[in-house]
């Protein structure tokens, strides 16, 4: 069985096959950005992203993901440090406190604004319904998603151009 | 407002990328794990603990029970009532009998099930009102009663004034027990270090109470324990007792073990152990003049403390003291008991005894002014507390701006209630929406006011290179504490925040600076910033005295000048000349809250030294079908003295009047013998991104004198006021008053009563 999380490919034998994904990220992998905050699914801390959509890691046995590509907060951040849009936009917007949702929140973000580039603000309120988050009333972070919807579609022109 | 578009934060870049390290996401070597078992009942005698069969499992290394404990069983911060695991009686499903501590977390927690307990059951009481009677078994024995604390205020007289009354109203409101709901379940790494130091590493918010807690389960001195802060996914008032304890718990296996253990928390056992806030029944009884002024108001409170004190004569002392919420009332008699019983103990969560009585009180006097006749703005306009108003403690507020009108003004102005109350719908058969607008206001002393020692400190250590290292005894729970004094520091010594880093901060860097709590963090802690840049600012102007032979010199904004006001020294060339000369450029700052009274016995004195004004207002929506309730607005101001950190002030707003709108209308943790019937999000209900509208928020700044940087507390006035705005927009969109939290299940009820 093949994974490969944040571009680095790992090769398990089928007795991984039942492990949880976000015990196998957390715990052999050392990728604490996944958190655990209900370990049922619900509150999606454990967010990841598998082939581009925004999954519950906590939900998902690692033959789930076999042959597939797994991206955790981790490996959205550039190699040279830097941050990417989306993350930019949630300091930007004041979008963190605790931080215990935050790779979660950036993720499903990332993963709707794949699909929905322009989105209204009521997408993306939508879009992180499947979040929670205790400290901010979400509306920061609703800002977030749209600044980093503009700079992202001013990046894709400035591409294209 | 706007989008924030420059917020900034010292641990955004961190928490973002996933880099920012939680207690659970650490590791050491050779570090075992531990689980609690809790009791299977809530009131037994704890006869044996048969752990031989889980001792023979893969991977157990021990388990230990209360007679393992070197120290005090039982701590707590004002009664020392709570064991940290119990050793004879068991008073709640959230006490913990035994630890099993294995090499991994899955062989602990498997070896749960082959512990044998002998137990004999005892009665319980799960009724605080049942736990009242004369007869009722005493929860806490040594207690001697099964009152937890009595508090009370008696002011004018209130057989005369009720005498003077035209008219007297009475409710009873009873608002709901509920979980914090922090995002990082509990969590605690310690380990004995080879110097003998017991290191914690934990999710809480007191470092010095975890201290206080270890310290005494092991039977060390203070200075034998360290606890250091790593970032805390949420606490709101919940990460204190319980999360201390945990901390304590993890201590004591690795002081027996001799190797590093992690204890932490599932959901369900945060639930099931952590204390809750405090549902309470109140009885109001109000006098009322046909001229519109409140006579009287008398009011019984029952707290339900849960089995264990925690800090409920606290939170109930504030209840006490705002027992009348933000109005004159020349005539008051308020009794205020908490209460033991053997459910889940209840504890400190954010709005700290003012959320259950502003839900009461604000919908108590719009029906005031209603059997008066009269607008409910200008009833409340009457009876508000002004410039110069005297408490119904006998506080007379006149060190500050007393800024509750200029709150209701700005949050009624932009929300438009005067037009938008004429579509109220009450009720109407015709419509099948029915729309409501409704609002609160409140006052709120801040700090910890006369129910504790309020002071803290603050440690500037300028390097030879100009860079700052700062700390303060104020605690990071996710707020932005270390954002707001490095701005501050920042701004007292006139350079870039970015010379500014945070010390990682710990109990044995800085003295025990209080709990943070009670909306103190950026008061206290900033005021403690403000007076150590004072000190740190004299020691930059000497050192360059010193080396320049000058003398008449100050510091302004980064530089230091001459008699004549002329620049001799920028900010670096002057920590050079300060090192050159030996003169460190090191302050340690104090601020000490100015002195509050009390008096127990009349309920009378100045219970905080300064207070903050503030106002919500709600619109919603009632589908008369469904009985979905959807919140279409919510506006709130509130005056905070200065605003240091905008976005995250910002967010303060949000996030609270999130969580007091979750709390008026939806949150419960139902009971089932003191057990907590909801384990985990699924089936309690925080409200997600799609259960909100937009929300505003309206700074008042009325700079504080009292405060040393200006700014007072925000954190729980946000909170404290959307539940009855919310009440009273439901009122407006049925018709119909209601009195118990959580709203939502009530509306619904009389929906489905209606239709039959």
């Amino acid at each position: 069985m093949k994974i490969v999380v944040n571009g680095s490919v790992y090769e398990l034998d089928s007795q991984h096959c039942d492990m949880k994904l976000s015990t196998w990220l957390r715990e052999d992998l050392g990728l604490t950005g996944t958190k655990l905050g209900c370990d049922i699914g619900v509150c999606g801390s454990c967010t990841v992203l598998v082939d581009n959509k925004a999954v519950r890691s906590c939900k998902l046995k690692l033959k789930d993901v076999a042959e597939k590509q797994v991206i955790t907060i981790e490996g959205l951040t550039p190699p040279d440090g830097t941050l990417h849009p989306v993350q930019q936009a949630f300091v930007d917007a004041g979008a963190i406190q605790c931080g215990f949702c935050t790779p979660g929140m950036v993720l499903s973000a990332f993963a709707f604004l794949l699909e929905n580039p322009n989105p209204s603000r009521n997408e993306a309120r939508n879009a992180i319904k499947g979040n929670i988050c205790r400290c901010t009333g979400y509306q920061q972070i609703i800002d977030a998603i749209l600044q980093a919807a503009r700079i992202m579609r001013a990046e894709n022109q400035s591409q294209t151009k | 407002m706007k989008a924030f578009t420059d917020a900034w934060r010292n641990d955004a870049v961190a928490k973002v990328s996933g880099k920012a390290k939680y207690t659970d996401d650490y590791i050491l070597p050779g570090m075992l794990h531990a689980v609690p078992l809790h009791a299977p009942v809530a009131s037994a005698r704890l006869i044996s603990i048969d752990f031989s069969e889980a001792l023979k499992l893969k991977g157990v290394a021990a388990v230990y029970t209360a007679k393992d404990i070197p120290g005090n069983i039982k701590f707590g911060q004002i009664i020392r009532d709570y064991p940290t695991l119990v050793n004879r009686r068991i008073r709640s499903t959230g006490d913990v009998l035994a630890l099993v501590v294995a090499e991994t977390r899955e062989q602990a927690l498997a070896a749960l099930t082959f512990i044998k307990l002998e137990l004999e059951e005892l009665p319980a009481i799960f009724d605080p009102e049942a736990a009242l009677l004369q007869d009722a078994p005493l929860i806490n024995p040594g207690h001697g009663s099964n009152v937890c604390n009595y508090h009370c205020v008696r002011t004018g007289n209130i057989e005369s004034g009720e005498k003077e009354a035209d008219l007297i109203i009475e409710q009873e409101f009873n608002t709901s027990r509920i979980e914090h709901a922090y995002l990082e379940p509990e969590s605690a790494l310690c380990q004995l270090r080879p110097d003998g130091v017991m290191e914690v590493l934990g999710s809480m918010q007191h470092p010095f109470s975890t201290r206080r807690f270890v310290a005494s389960t092991l039977g060390i001195k203070l200075s034998d324990v360290e606890v250091k802060t790593v970032p805390m996914g949420g606490g709101f008032g919940g990460k204190d007792d319980t999360a201390a304890l945990v901390c304590a718990r993890a201590a004591l296996c690795a002081y027996l073990s001799g190797k590093p253990v992690k204890l932490t928390y599932s959901r369900e056992m945060s639930i099931r152990e952590s204390y809750k806030r405090h549902p309470y029944k109140m009885q109001y009884r109000m006098g009322l003049q046909n001229d519109g002024h409140i006579v009287s108001v008398k009011v019984r409170m029952v707290a339900d403390s849960g089995a264990y004190c925690s800090v409920t004569p606290w939170v109930t002392w504030r209840s006490t003291v705002q027992c009348c919420g933000c109005y004159e009332v020349p005539n008051v008699h308020c009794d205020v008991y908490g209460v033991y019983t053997n459910n889940v103990f209840t504890g400190a969560f954010r709005g700290f005894g003012s959320p259950q009585v502003n839900f009461a009180i604000e919908q108590l006097i719009e029906m005031a002014a209603q059997k008066l006749g009269m607008d409910e703005s200008d009833f409340r306009r009457i009876n508000m507390v002004k410039q110069g108003s005297t408490t119904i403690t006998g506080q007379i507020l006149s060190t500050h701006t007393v800024s509750l009108k200029q709150a209701m003004d700005a949050v009624l102005t932009e929300i438009d209630y005067e037009n938008k109350k004429h579509n109220c719908s009450f009720g109407d058969p015709a419509k099948d929406e029915w729309y409501g607008i409704g609002y609160a206001i409140s006052y709120r002393g801040m700090s910890l006011g006369a129910e504790g020692t309020d002071f803290n400190s603050a440690i500037i250590n300028i390097q030879p290179d100009g860079s700052v290292l700062l700390e303060t005894g104020i605690h990071e729970n996710g707020q932005g504490s270390e954002s707001a004094m490095i701005l501050i520091a920042a701004e007292e010594l006139g350079i870039p925040k970015d010379l500014i880093r945070y010390r990682f901060p710990s109990t044995s860097n800085i003295p025990d600076g209080g709990t943070t709590v009670a909306s103190r963090g950026t008061l206290l802690g900033g005021g403690a910033t403000v007076n150590a840049a004072k000190i740190v600012r004299e020691r930059i102007v000497e050192g360059v005295q010193a080396a320049m032979q000058l003398s008449g010199c100050s510091y302004d904004s980064g530089k230091v000048l001459n008699a004549e006001g002329q620049e001799v020294a920028d900010y670096f060339s002057a920590i050079r000349m300060c090192y050159a000369n030996q003169i460190y450029p090191y302050a340690f700052g104090v601020f000490q809250a100015p002195r509050v009274s009390w008096d127990e016995h009349s309920g009378h004195g100045n219970a905080y030294f300064t207070w903050v004004y503030g106002c919500q207002a709600v619109e919603l929506k009632v589908n008369q079908k469904t009985g979905q309730i959807t919140l279409l607005n919510i506006v709130a101001a509130h005056d905070l003295g200065r605003a240091i950190n905008p976005a995250m002030l910002a967010g303060q707003f949000y996030g609270g009047m999130a969580m007091g709108a979750g709390y008026g209308l939806y949150e419960q943790v139902p009971l089932s013998e003191g057990t907590p019937k909801v384990s985990n999000y699924h089936n309690y209900r925080v409200l997600r991104s799609t259960d909100l509208p937009d929300l505003t928020a309206i700074f008042l700044e009325n700079r504080d004198p009292n405060s040393p940087s200006g700014a007072k507390g925000i954190g729980e006035p946000t909170l404290e006021i959307t539940a009855p705005a919310i009440a009273n927009a439901l009122y407006r969109a049925t018709g119909k008053r209601f009195f118990d939290q959580p709203l939502a299940p009530q509306v619904q009820e009389y929906l489905r009563r209606e239709k039959l």
